[in-house]
């Protein structure tokens, strides 16, 4: 049986931006980073995300931890309606989402020990700083395969795998339910990437975590998901199971996504084999009209200009956004 | 004759601990047309290599400790800067891993693609603009006559890389070194970008070294590839062996640790520990402490690069015993 532990439903997130410039000759103007955005996660799933620079993945991230707010839509958490709830009462749900960054340096406070860091999430949360926190401190390193004499020691005096580890630690040491990896582990050498999404792995196991998971590296992606929802300019355009998305994709622009990956054995060499979709992202400030794909799709038709395909259900378990399967 | 060769280079930086050598020893040829590929981890040494090469460190707190590179006959470590000049353009360019250092943003993209040209060639203001925009279309740039007097600003993350490589490539080189020229780009604009980098190569015979941390990258462009762990090279082959048949451990290792984009794997195959900064490498083999293989003798000495097979070279004592039947 599969439980929603989230649901977004017609999510939205407008920037103003602009105004001023060069002799205040630009006009403001509304980008829409994520735009009418419906999805759920699963309760002890990974639905990973992906998506080129720029496409929002970041910000649909903060929007579910509501680390930024709704411009409309609705987010639920754990079949509670969280997206207007009042301060005291989100402080109660804050404890059970938590979010991982891309760079272990720039996320850890560098004047900080070790032990200080991972505390803090329990410090905020009212606990005293103390025997019982310092227990579940060292609890968590053992846990992310630090030793505890860790504790007393500055983010510097660390390698960038094991500040990413330190990282992971503060972020479960409340026993978090769903955690956001937001490119987590794309700052890192392969070798110790792997380490990484291993721990990664093993963590959710032990304790039931959900996550979602947010990366550029495709392969990556398909390794450590079960779904994988596929972002382009503010819209998710696919969602499906890992193996459905990756050998049989729908969408053009996860078609695509895919057939740019490089080749993982020279004897597969793409030039000149696949198809590449010709041309650069569009500015997220002025997207094209219809569906935003349609300036770069192989299969672009004259209904594409004019109308945004809807999310529908292709298969059992398959949403995709595209004219051509919307019959 | 070897369009390049690079033998026994050795690099040294004065730092706070003393000098520590970036990378050492480092030996490998090209010839024209060919393309090179060297990967290796973050700190490995590639593009202290490359910069070495182009002789752009500078010295000090760099210092070339031991070794030279020869290009087209000609000993460029022996060189003076102003000889050098003048092989950086016409022989040799390259394409730097942070794509905004290397433009300025306060000139036209037209502008600093003609100064490159004017700096070796004298041509009429009217014949470099034509140069400038045969260039730009070369790489796909749309409309290439009106984009001439955009600033870098204007331009995307793709375009801007697009525009790197019309720099480099505006005076011939013979040789182009191309340090992580898709690193920071998205994988569609990615494979546009390594399309184009083969398409030159095709077209004009030119020889590329293509410095990338991703084998993915590797596996798509080159025809021979160096494997770099810790300043060393490990191991020297063809790409089809480098894949099919890796005999340094490190190498099998790289390989295995990245996940598949068709196959279900329960968990991945990490390498244990982190790669050793240049002061505290630890004695002997570099990869030791991270080896599965390991054996004391490994750390007494270290591996010298030998050629194991046909045009396969490698640095590890245990490479004979351990290599598939
Ligand atoms: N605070 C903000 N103010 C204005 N625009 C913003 C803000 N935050 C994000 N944006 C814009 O929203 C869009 C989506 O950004 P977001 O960071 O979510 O993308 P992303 O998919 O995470 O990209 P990347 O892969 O580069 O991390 C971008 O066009 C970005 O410039
Ligand atoms: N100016 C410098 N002074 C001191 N050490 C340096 C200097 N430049 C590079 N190094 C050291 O030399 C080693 C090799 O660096 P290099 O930049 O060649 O690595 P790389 O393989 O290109 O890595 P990356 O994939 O991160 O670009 C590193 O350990 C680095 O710290
Ligand atoms: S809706 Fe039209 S333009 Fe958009 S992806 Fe489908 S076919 Fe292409
Ligand atoms: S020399 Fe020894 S430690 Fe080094 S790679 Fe070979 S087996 Fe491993
Ligand atoms: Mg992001
Ligand atoms: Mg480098």
């Amino acid at each position: 049986m599969t439980t929603p532990l989230v649901t977004a439903t017609g999510l939205s997130k407008h920037f103003e931006v602009g105004g001023g410039g060069f002799f205040g000759l630009r006009k403001a103007a509304t980008l829409k980073a994520v735009d009418e955005v419906s999805f759920t996660i699963n309760a002890g799933e990974t639905l990973g995300l992906v998506g080129e620079s720029g496409c929002g993945k970041s910000t649909l991230g903060r929007l579910l931890l509501r680390l930024i707010e709704p411009t409309s839509g609705t987010i639920t958490f754990d079949g509670n309606d969280i997206t207007r709830i009042g301060r005291m009462e989100m402080r109660g749900y804050r404890r059970s989402m938590q979010i991982i960054f891309q760079d272990p340096y720039g996320a850890l406070n560098p004047r900080m020990s070790v032990e200080d860091i991972i505390a803090e999430p329990l410090v905020i949360h009212g606990e005293r700083p103390g025997a019982e926190t310092r227990r579940k401190v060292t609890e968590m390193l053992g846990k992310v395969g630090l030793p505890a004499r860790a504790l007393d020691r500055f983010p510097h005096e660390f390698s960038g795998g094991q500040r990413q580890r330190i990282g992971i630690a503060r972020a479960l040491v409340l026993h978090p339910r769903l955690i956001v990896c937001d490119e987590a582990v794309s700052a890192l050498d392969v070798s110790v990437q792997a380490q990484i999404v291993n721990l990664l792995q093993d963590l959710q196991r032990e304790m039931g975590l959900t996550y979602l998971f947010i990366a550029h590296d495709l392969s990556v992606v398909r390794h450590i998901s079960d779904r994988v929802a596929v972002m382009y300019l503010g819209k998710v355009v696919e969602v499906a199971d890992k193996k459905t998305i990756y050998a049989a994709p729908l969408h053009p622009y996860t078609q695509a996504l895919i057939a740019a990956v490089p080749a993982q054995h020279p004897a597969q060499r793409s030039r000149g084999r696949r198809q590449r979709i010709a041309g650069d992202i569009p500015s997220a400030l002025n997207p094209p009209s219809g569906c935003r794909f349609h300036t770069r799709c192989p299969h672009v038709m004259p209904v594409c200009r004019e109308r945004a395909p809807e999310l529908r259900e292709a298969a059992a378990g398959h949403q995709v956004a595209c004219h051509l399967t919307d019959t | 004759m070897n369009l390049l060769e690079v033998r026994g280079l050795t690099t040294a930086f004065m730092t706070g601990r003393g000098e520590v050598n970036a990378i050492e020893e480092v030996s490998f040829s090209l010839k024209e047309g060919e393309i090179l590929g060297i990967v290796g981890e973050s700190g490995s040494g590639k593009s202290v290599t490359a910069l070495t090469v182009m002789g752009l460190l500078p010295q000090p707190p760099a210092r070339v400790a031991a070794g030279e590179v020869v290009f087209n006959g000609q000993n460029l470590t022996r060189m003076s800067d102003r000889d050098m000049q003048r092989i950086r353009g016409p022989g040799i360019s390259m394409i730097f891993q942070e794509p905004m250092t290397s433009l300025n943003p306060v000139f036209s993209i037209g502008d600093q693609i003609m100064e490159t040209i004017a700096a070796h060639e004298r041509l009429s203001q009217a014949d470099l603009r034509k140069r400038a925009i045969d260039m730009l279309d070369k790489v796909g740039i749309p409309s290439a006559s009106k984009r001439l007097d955009d600033y870098p600003h204007q331009m995307s993350g793709g375009q801007r890389q697009r525009v790197m490589i019309a720099m480099a490539l505006a005076c011939n080189p013979k040789l182009l070194i191309a340090d992580e020229p898709t690193t920071a780009l998205d994988v569609t604009i990615q494979a546009q970008i390594l399309d184009l980098l083969m398409d030159l190569r095709d077209e004009f015979g030119m020889a590329i070294m293509i410095i990338t941390h991703n084998m993915g990258v590797i596996a798509e462009t080159a025809d021979r590839v160096l494997v770099m762990y810790a300043g060393r090279v490990i191991e020297e082959a063809p790409v089809a062996q480098v894949f099919d048949r890796p005999l340094h451990p490190y190498t099998r290792g790289l390989l295995e640790c990245v996940p598949s984009l068709t196959e279900d794997k329960p968990r991945l195959v990490a390498i244990p520990g982190t790669l050793p900064e240049p002061a505290r490498r630890p004695p002997g083999c570099r990869f030791a402490p991270r080896c599965s293989h390991a054996l004391p003798a490994c750390s007494e000495a270290i591996p010298g690069l030998e050629l194991l097979e046909p045009a396969h070279a490698v640095a590890c004592f245990r490479a004979k015993e351990l290599a598939p039947a």
